[in-house]
């Protein structure tokens, strides 16, 4: 068969500084496809999510095209969209609704999960704790192709003639167990089930690991209190995944036997295209309660490991240790506890017992404590700093923004009585893409410009970041800000028009501005591609420590290879936050520098660690001699 | 023609730009590297920062306060009041603290920019400043919390015996009301009863159905007690009341109920709101479909005396349908008759055939 054999193409680029990564273990496939590397696969992921962004951001800028303009004729887009436009150019409204549904979907799941967690734990846990690689390097692997596999099934879901799932990214029976309800819940609803069970593997086969490598692998010295904050905050995300995504994973089979094999979990009491369907006994909201179970606690999923990130950043351009260490952690354990005790104040009204209301609510109010701690903190940690403006630290400043703006409605929504008016209406819209979406999106941003030199070995260009952050950042005010006025106006979300209404007939200026704001962000998402992209093979030179900074993946060389360092990995002595210490010489102090060599900085407590340290350190070093 | 110019004027804009960054990354390279820590800029987005804020908060207030018309619906129900009144104490609540919060972060932003020279104050902790601002919000919140707490008891408290029942059932994409008729009473229905015309599944073996009867708008009656039977055929659906402020999903198999009192007719609110075309109306608020955003359902208020007028007006389900006395048992088709207010006789003749054909 094969009648042309390809030479192997050995083709080194040999640039003028790359000279570091002298020896090539393995070959192509092992190096950049197959790879148990945890920077390979944390790479791997990104760049996955950055196509699912991508995706995503372009099927919201349709749907808005629609709710800006509604009039439009949207003939040009017949080529990518087929019969979804019909002959009079306008957008089909089952359509609509898949790309809303979808929408959701791929930018919770396989953006804001996989995109972020996915990249940021396994390419800073190691490098991070001292570790030279994931406890399991094989499942981390698996963990991506599961994922990858997730991915080709869900975006394969797109292109059928019925349409990708449509009954919301919530999917709730009956409507998603019905495919007479609407198209996409025929072949569509099925792969999306799918994809959803496969990307749930990869959750777990990913957070196991976490969890293991942050325990099990830490250097000497890296005691738990001597963690970054980005690695408290994987820890505790991985541990709520590993506990709340199962769940979600029972739903979905649940669903699955409803749709396919005729049980009624879901299910009671329907009438629908003409007939009466034989299902008794079962309940829609059965299926909403454990959604929620995972559905709540994924929030926190997305948005811990954003709060990880910039609590790293912002510590490091202040140029400050972050205010209150303890306390950080503090507030993301409770909340990951309370994570667990607040779903149902997303069914405050779907006829559940108004005494679970009650309770529900009670608990949803506490979980704002921790998070308004959150912000203090990070408003005092830019305290009497001396801030520099990186892109990484902008995008970091916009997410404690956008956290605020958008935590504080959330003081509204879980207020059970508060909520009946505002369910399901636009100001829910903006609350949870300003404090979810937008803030994690930002986390996710601020940690590609921040790590990118340790994960490429080049610099992005700044210029081209400031303009990103400052299009972005307003953007997204734009956008999601004038939502609210429409929310408490009413209008309720999943609309394809509110032209049916004459209660919801106003607002026609802010939802057009609100597109063309979408439409201006989605294009600056460009100017972060071409940045990315070039500066992956073009940008400058990385120096070692481009920031400065004190914690361990900035003692590796330039090109981490295959166990990050190439000698002993470094014992670490000190905490992640002696910026700016009082006598030090620097402004900074690595963490692997022992408090024997910074006798001028040294606090009391400090100095009589030094004995400790040594009598410590080489107990140690003895020890991992064994391996 | 036309798209292809716009393509290539596209290629042609990004073209430059991709120019304009090689040139000054190249001139930034020939300048050499810098010494700096921060770039130049630094400052710049400094006071952007201050920029965006004094420009961002102005036309938050600005907006609020000029187009508060356009975004606070009137409110017609006495429970729609007091969350009115929770919204806005909650409002005032969180807009204070977000004022203060943003202000002091961009000021911050602003005062501790970079300065050569300067050495950031190293401060790791303050156990009083964190005890504070964890105790203060825990405070405000508990005090929102109890009074949310009140008012959603009352709101979802079990409703009066006098209060007027009415049943909502949704489909994909209308709803329907049905009002329990003379008795008061609304009869039994069951899924499986329903067809193309027993749109309600009415089990007309209970004779409590007989009265009852269908309607293509929701009537209220000012004053009084309503309470809202909700139910689904198909998929979720959700009666969203908005001017009412009232909010409950319909589930298939799982009626749902809102109680609450409307405050005022359909003309009251017309001569408020200055406004002599206004309408109440009822929408969906739980994605059920392609026809989801045009489940509209006309609502009327009207005076109790109105209202016992137009009730009065309204023809049974089954007077409409007599059809369907076929499916009343043979005992209760002369009542059935009666309180349906089909004419009598007809109906005996009915049965007298019936009888004669067996």
């Amino acid at each position: 068969m094969a009648t042309t054999v390809h030479a192997p193409q050995d083709v080194h680029h040999h640039d003028d500084h790359s000279h570091e990564h002298e020896h090539h273990e393995g070959n192509f496939w092992t190096n950049y496809v197959f790879s148990q590397d945890h920077k390979v696969i944390a790479k791997q992921f990104l760049i996955t999510g950055i196509f699912w962004a991508l995706l995503g951001g372009i099927l919201s800028v349709i749907f808005r095209l629609q709710l800006g303009f509604p009039g439009m004729n949207l003939e040009w887009l017949k080529p990518v969209l087929g019969g979804w436009i019909s002959s009079d150019g306008k957008l089909d409204p089952e359509f609509y609704l898949a790309l809303v549904t979808m929408h959701g979907t791929i930018m919770v799941f396989f953006v804001l999960t996989a995109g972020l967690s996915g990249t940021f734990s396994n390419f800073l846990i190691p490098l991070q704790i001292g570790a030279r690689d994931m406890a399991s390097g094989f499942m981390n692997m698996l963990s991506y192709w599961f994922f990858f596999l997730s991915s080709v099934i869900m975006f394969t879901s797109l292109f059928l003639s019925t349409g990708p799932a449509g009954g919301g990214w919530t999917v709730y029976p009956p409507l998603s167990a019905l495919p007479q309800a609407i198209q996409g819940s025929g072949l569509g609803m099925t792969l999306w089930l799918v994809a959803m069970a496969l990307f749930i593997v990869s959750t777990l086969l990913g957070g196991i690991n976490y969890i293991t490598t942050i325990i099990n692998m830490r250097t000497r010295g890296m005691s738990f209190t001597r963690m970054p904050l980005t690695i408290w905050a994987f820890f505790f995300t991985a541990i709520i995944g590993l506990l709340s995504f199962p769940v979600l994973f029972s739903a979905a089979l649940l669903l699955i036997f409803d749709r396919s094999f005729g049980t009624s979990f879901y299910l009671s009491d329907i009438y629908i295209a003409g007939e009466a369907l034989s299902n008794v006994g079962g309940s829609p909201i059965l299926f909403q309660h454990l959604f929620w179970f995972l559905g709540h606690p994924e929030v926190y999923i997305v948005l811990l490991p954003a709060l990880g990130l910039s609590s790293e950043i912002i510590a490091t351009n202040s140029r400050k240790p972050i205010f209150g260490y303890k306390a950080m952690i503090g507030s993301m354990l409770f909340i990951a506890i309370l994570s667990f005790v607040v779903w149902a104040h997303h069914m405050f009204v779907t006829g559940m017992n108004p005494f679970l209301g009650s309770i529900f609510m009670l608990l949803t109010l506490i979980i704002a404590v921790p998070s308004a701690v959150k912000i203090f903190n990070y408003v005092t940690t830019l305290w009497r700093g001396n801030i520099r403006f990186t892109p990484g630290m902008l995008f970091s400043i916009g997410l404690v923004s956008f956290f605020l703006t958008g935590g504080i409605t959330g003081i509204f929504l879980g207020n059970s009585a508060i909520d009946i008016q505002l369910h399901d209406t636009y100001f829910v819209v903006a609350h949870f893409h300003l404090v979810m979406g937008s803030a994690s999106f930002f986390g996710m941003m601020a940690g590609v410009y921040h790590w990118f030199p340790k994960m490429f070995g080049r610099m992005m260009d700044n210029k081209l970041g400031y303009i990103h952050f400052w299009i972005t950042f307003i953007g997204v005010y734009l956008v999601f800000f004038p939502m609210h006025y429409i929310g408490i106006a009413g209008f309720p979300r999943r609309y394809y028009s509110f032209t049916n209404f004459e209660t919801f007939s106003g607002f026609t200026d802010l939802n057009m501005l609100v597109s063309i704001a979408a439409i201006l962000t989605l294009a600056a998402q460009f100017i972060f591609l071409f940045n990315f992209f070039y500066s992956i093979f073009r940008g400058r030179l990385a120096p070692a420590n481009p920031w400065n900074s004190t914690t361990l993946e900035w003692t590796t060389p330039r090109n981490p290879q295959h166990g990050n360092w190439p000698g002993e990995i470094p014992a670490v002595y000190r905490w992640p936050y002696d910026y700016s210490k009082p006598g030090a010489k620097d402004d900074f102090i690595p963490q692997n520098i022992p408090y024997s060599e910074t006798p001028e900085s040294n606090f009391p407590n400090e100095n009589e660690m030094i004995k400790l340290e040594t009598s410590n350190g080489n107990a140690i070093v003895v020890d991992s001699g064994k391996h | 023609m036309m798209s292809s110019i716009v393509v290539l004027g596209v290629v042609l804009v990004v073209a430059i730009l991709y120019l304009i960054f090689r040139v000054s990354s190249l001139v930034s390279v020939a300048k050499g590297q810098k010494e700096d820590r921060v770039g130049s800029s630094n400052g710049v987005h400094a006071t952007l920062f201050i920029v965006f804020m004094i420009t961002s908060l102005t036309a938050f207030f600005w907006y609020s306060y000029t187009h508060f018309d356009s975004y606070n619906l009137p409110v017609a129900s006495e429970h729609g009041q007091r969350t009115d009144t929770l919204f806005w104490i909650t409002m005032a609540v969180t807009v204070i603290a977000f004022t203060i919060i943003s202000i002091i972060m961009f000021v911050f932003l602003y005062k501790y920019q970079h300065q050569e020279g300067r050495k950031a104050t190293f401060l790791p902790d303050n156990h009083y400043l964190e005890l504070a601002w964890t105790i203060i919000p825990a405070i405000v919140l508990a005090v929102l919390i109890f009074t949310g707490l009140r008012t959603w008891n009352d709101i979802t408290a079990p409703a009066s015996k006098e209060a007027e029942v009415i049943e909502l059932v949704a489909q994909q994409f209308a709803w329907t009301a049905r009002y329990p008729g003379k008795d008061n009473v609304l009869g039994g229905y069951n899924f499986k009863l329903i067809d193309a015309v027993n749109e309600f599944g009415l089990d007309l073996s209970d004779n409590k159905t007989y009265d009852d009867f269908k309607a293509l708008e929701l009537h209220l009656p000012a004053g009084r007690e309503v309470l809202l039977k909700i139910r689904a055929k198909d998929v979720l659906h959700s009666v969203f009341l908005p001017h009412f402020r009232v909010k409950m999903d319909a589930v298939p198999g799982m009626p749902t109920q809102f109680k609450f009192i409307a405050t005022k007719t359909t003309q009251e609110m017309r001569d408020e709101t200055g406004n002599q075309a206004f309408n109440y109306e009822m929408a969906c608020t739980e994605i059920c479909g392609k026809g989801h955003f045009s489940m509209r359902f006309p609502v009327v208020v009207d005076s109790p005396e109105d209202y016992e007028r137009w009730k009065l007006s309204q023809e049974a389900w089954l007077k409409q349908n007599p059809d369907y006395m076929k499916n009343v048992p043979a005992g209760l088709k002369e009542s059935a008759m009666i309180k349906a207010g089909l004419p009598v006789e007809a109906g005996v003749t009915v049965q007298a055939t019936a009888v004669g054909s067996n």
